[in-house]
């Protein structure tokens, strides 16, 4: 967590897996 | 009328703060830093700790709970709806609010304290500064993560049946 944080193009990459996770979860609870 | 100023109004300034927010979110991470390690190397960083970088900060700070009281105005009666996920019309807003919400906790209990410290606006050792500079770039680079989920959710709420259909 702390190290990847620093380079900013892994936070954007962690940022969209975390988008796809999440979406993913909404879009099961929903069915 | 009452509408008119929850949902229209209120929209509207969620919106236009958020930009705010997130833009100068945004400013820090992808301009600032890389600006203040370039600048660390020749010493000329001076300006921007003493002239942009607090301006940046009242407006960051300011809009941050600006975006959030619009939201919650927008919400309404459905306040708890989104939070507590007891709706699925608002599941979608709700993963949005709560990503907002810790991003505000972020901007209040992390950043803003730690860069009072870094900026001289508040006594401090310099080893405390070393880890005020440290706590606060994390939690800016967290709030930048996770501001991509946070607006992909907030797109998706107007439009659920395209998103999740």
């Amino acid at each position: 967590m702390k190290y990847f944080l620093d380079s900013l193009g892994w936070t954007v990459f962690w940022g969209v897996v975390l988008t796809l996770i999440l979406y993913n979860v909404v879009k099961h609870a929903l069915q | 009328m009452m509408e008119f100023i929850q949902l229209g109004i209120g929209r509207w300034l969620h919106i236009a703060a958020g930009v705010m927010w997130i833009g100068l979110l945004y400013y820090f991470n992808f301009v600032q830093v890389p600006a203040m390690a370039a600048a660390g190397k020749d010493n000329t960083g001076a300006g921007i700790t003493k002239h942009v970088a607090p301006r940046a900060l009242f407006w960051f700070r300011w809009a941050a709970v600006v975006t959030w009281l619009a939201g919650a105005l927008l919400l309404g009666k459905n306040f708890f709806n989104a939070f507590l996920f007891l709706n699925h019309a608002f599941y979608a807003i709700g993963v949005g609010a709560w990503l907002g919400t810790i991003m505000l906790f972020n901007v209040w209990v992390l950043i803003w304290p730690n860069q009072q410290k870094i900026l001289g606006l508040v006594q401090a050792t310099d080893e405390d500064k070393a880890k005020a500079r440290r706590v606060a770039f994390l939690a800016s680079r967290t709030n930048t993560l996770l501001s991509i989920p946070m607006l992909f959710f907030m797109a998706a709420a107007g439009h659920q049946g395209i998103f999740f259909g």
